[in-house]
């Protein structure tokens, strides 16, 4: 078990024959992630990393069956790509790209949202279900299969964990690259939902940044209605206030956005918080013993 | 991307914006002539720099007269002004912008910004025109006014018609707010701004609403859209090394420690400069080479790292994941091969290929390099040797 994505998922990718979309879906293939085909409008009908490669989402969808868009097009055309993909019926569409407009963003989560499809991103690594289906830019040899679920803003910071998670001798039931832009499609609560309702689910590791307040809503949840253990490390302690660190959410507005506010927050909700991701390891075994 | 006020007026006039006659000058000689020629019988002289809180630093002029002006030109022109919002360091004045004064009857505030929890522009009207808002938000939150604008709706009378009523505004100028308003947010939708901020909006005798200060920050993943704004950027304003970084796709925040850190990613970067902090030392930068760092990026990090003179010692933290370790550790060898670094660099490398890597470093045998295959090690042996200490 696993959520939103596993063997089952029919996967095409937007952006298909264009550098970075050739280089991970060739990844993601290896990886055996069931990619059905590609887009990229003015190509239909040749053939690319062994696939059809269609000129619309619609074709694709219609004569693969695909379910899930894994985006990789430019910026500047990441948000018509979104919309594109939810007005086609893909129900789950993961946005790799970095740097779309915020209005852009905006109206296209709006758009899915009207058409029941689930975004995941833009300005993230994707999703990974260990042994299944990786639909991302992440190294799948990092994700160990087993039933720690993994949610984060952040690429290289969700590596690092993976990395302790599965050193410290657990593994991964899903980790979900949530993203570090203002707009996100998925929030920590959705993604939090559905590691609830997944029973191979048994502990949550939760990784936020400076900025915005979705950790702060996140702990409301956990608190309220959450049952499994949760653990959490907040990335920027040390980033000056006004200063964006990166990632385009990444920048501390008020007293609210701080990683020391958002620790704090978390911690009162029952959330073990630790300092370095190193600690996830430990605080694993502590906290979440018999889980592996 | 931030603007001069100057150029804010320029974009806010060409929505339908009312702003006081003014013009720019970076020359104190013209001052008088410019002033002239706006006319009228006071003046303000508004140094021009991307900061704010100038006129409690002396940044804002009234003149009454030519001779005034004139002084007051010279006075601000070429100084070097400190405000809250720059640091001590301060800014060197470049530009001023000449102002005819405003008859002011009652005095607001006016921004659009994005709120990330409603995902939609909200517009924010107070009373306590002049005042910064986040003072107002801290003190008298009820005071403050939010109009959450659907984009896929836009900004409607009714709005508008609710807020007036609360401010106690009469029909008519209600009515003059509307247009004010739906200018401001066309400009905030139309241009991609992130911050739009009228501070204050001011009613005239007359009835009208006049913007007297105006700033505006943009988008900078919507530039690419519009080039009339992109051309607008004031180099002089930005810290060198970040442009620079820029340039080629780093992302760089100078600060004021002497650990230099160079880092895979966002996230891992924050992190990195936690630890460092967390075990006793000060970051010298926050400095991301990319998710997938290459030669090219390594060697870029190193040179704009280098040019801070703070920094002691160099932490280079990178998770290998798709990009293997081995080839960091290669590109880490070609980026520093050639270049006079004699200062102690650490460096972690984990992930995919990380033994290997190390083992490449180590034999490689520059007695700068130091290998850590741990987060926290690395960084205790880093904050160590940037404080003195022995290897």
């Amino acid at each position: 078990m696993s959520i939103l994505v596993g063997s089952g998922s029919k996967v095409i990718v937007q952006g298909f024959t264009g550098k970075e979309g050739t280089y991970h879906a060739q990844q993601c293939i290896e990886y055996g992630t069931n990619i059905v085909g590609g887009v990229t409008p003015g190509k239909g009908g040749e053939r690319h990393l062994d696939r059809k490669v269609f000129n619309t989402v619609k074709e694709a969808v219609t004569e693969t069956g695909a379910d899930v868009s894994l985006i990789f097009v430019p910026p500047s055309s990441g948000g018509d790509a979104i919309i594109e993909a939810a007005y086609a019926g893909i129900k789950i569409i993961v946005c790799i790209t970095e740097g779309i407009p915020v209005l852009d963003a905006l109206k296209a989560k709006k758009y899915a949202e009207m058409k029941g499809a689930r975004l995941i991103g833009p300005n993230c690594p994707g999703i990974i279900t260990p042994e299944e289906a990786k639909i991302g830019i992440m190294p799948g040899n990092i994700f160990t299969k087993g039933r720690v679920g993994l949610i984060s803003k952040s690429g290289t910071l969700t590596y690092e964990a993976a990395n302790q998670i599965v050193k410290a001798g657990f593994g991964i039931s899903t980790a979900i690259g949530i993203g570090g832009d203002q707009i996100i499609g998925t929030t920590f609560i959705d993604a939090l939902k559905l590691f609830k309702e997944d029973e191979k689910t048994k502990a949550v590791v939760l990784i936020g940044e400076i900025g915005g307040d979705l950790e702060v809503q996140a702990a409301e949840y956990i608190k309220k209605e959450f049952n499994k253990p949760v653990m959490a490390f907040i990335a920027g302690q040390t980033a000056p206030k006004g200063k964006r660190m990166g990632h385009a959410g990444a920048i501390i507005a008020s007293s609210k956005g701080t990683a020391g506010e958002k620790m704090k927050i978390l911690k009162n909700a029952g959330v073990a918080v630790c300092d370095i991701p190193e600690c996830f390891g430990e605080l694993l075994k502590k906290e979440f013993e018999g889980i592996a | 991307m931030k603007i001069h006020e100057y150029q804010a007026k320029e974009l806010l006039v060409r929505y339908g914006i009312p702003v006081p006659p003014g013009e720019m000058t970076d020359n104190p000689e013209e001052a008088s002539e410019v002033a002239k020629s706006i006319g009228g019988g006071m003046w303000a002289i508004k140094a021009q720099i991307h900061a704010g809180g100038r006129g409690k630093s002396g940044g804002v002029r009234l003149a009454r007269n030519l001779t005034e002006v004139s002084e007051h030109a010279k006075a601000i022109l070429g100084m070097n002004l400190v405000t809250p919002q720059t640091g001590p360091e301060g800014q060197l004045v470049r530009k001023i912008y000449i102002e005819s004064g405003v008859d002011i009857v009652r005095e607001f505030y006016l921004g659009m910004v994005l709120d990330r929890s409603a995902e939609m522009p909200v517009l924010m009207l107070s009373p306590e025109g002049g005042m910064e808002i986040e003072k107002v938000a801290a003190e008298t939150p009820d005071k403050i006014i939010k109009i959450c604008v659907d984009p896929l709706i836009g900004l409607k009378k009714f709005h508008i018609f609710e807020a007036g009523c609360k401010l106690g505004l009469n029909k008519d100028e209600i009515k003059e707010l509307y247009v004010f308003a739906k200018g401001l947010y066309d400009l905030y939708t139309g241009l991609d701004a992130s911050i739009v901020e009228i501070n204050p909006l001011v009613l005239t005798k007359e009835g009208r609403f006049i913007a007297l200060d105006a700033k505006i920050v943009f988008d900078d993943n919507a530039l690419f859209r519009h080039n009339e704004v992109a051309d607008m950027r004031d180099f002089y304003e930005e810290e060198p090394a970040e442009t620079e970084a820029g340039k080629y796709g780093l992302s760089y925040v100078k600060l004021d420690g002497n650990v230099g850190c160079m880092v895979n990613g966002a996230g891992l970067a924050m992190t990195t400069m936690d630890v460092i902090k967390l075990v006793g030392g000060e970051p010298a930068n926050f400095l991301d080479v990319g998710g997938s760092a290459s030669a090219e990026t390594v060697a870029k990090g190193f040179e704009i790292i280098l040019n801070d003179p703070n920094v002691k010692v160099i932490f280079v933290n990178i998770f290998g994941g798709i990009v293997r370790c081995d080839r960091i550790a290669n590109g880490i060898l070609e980026a520093i091969y050639g270049t006079e670094i004699n200062i102690p660099i650490i460096v972690r490398l984990d992930g995919t290929n990380a033994p290997e890597a190390l083992e490449i470093l180590k034999k490689a045998g520059n007695p700068n390099i130091i290998t850590s295959d741990r987060l926290s090690a690395g960084a205790r042996l880093a904050v160590q040797l940037a404080a003195g200490g022995e290897k």
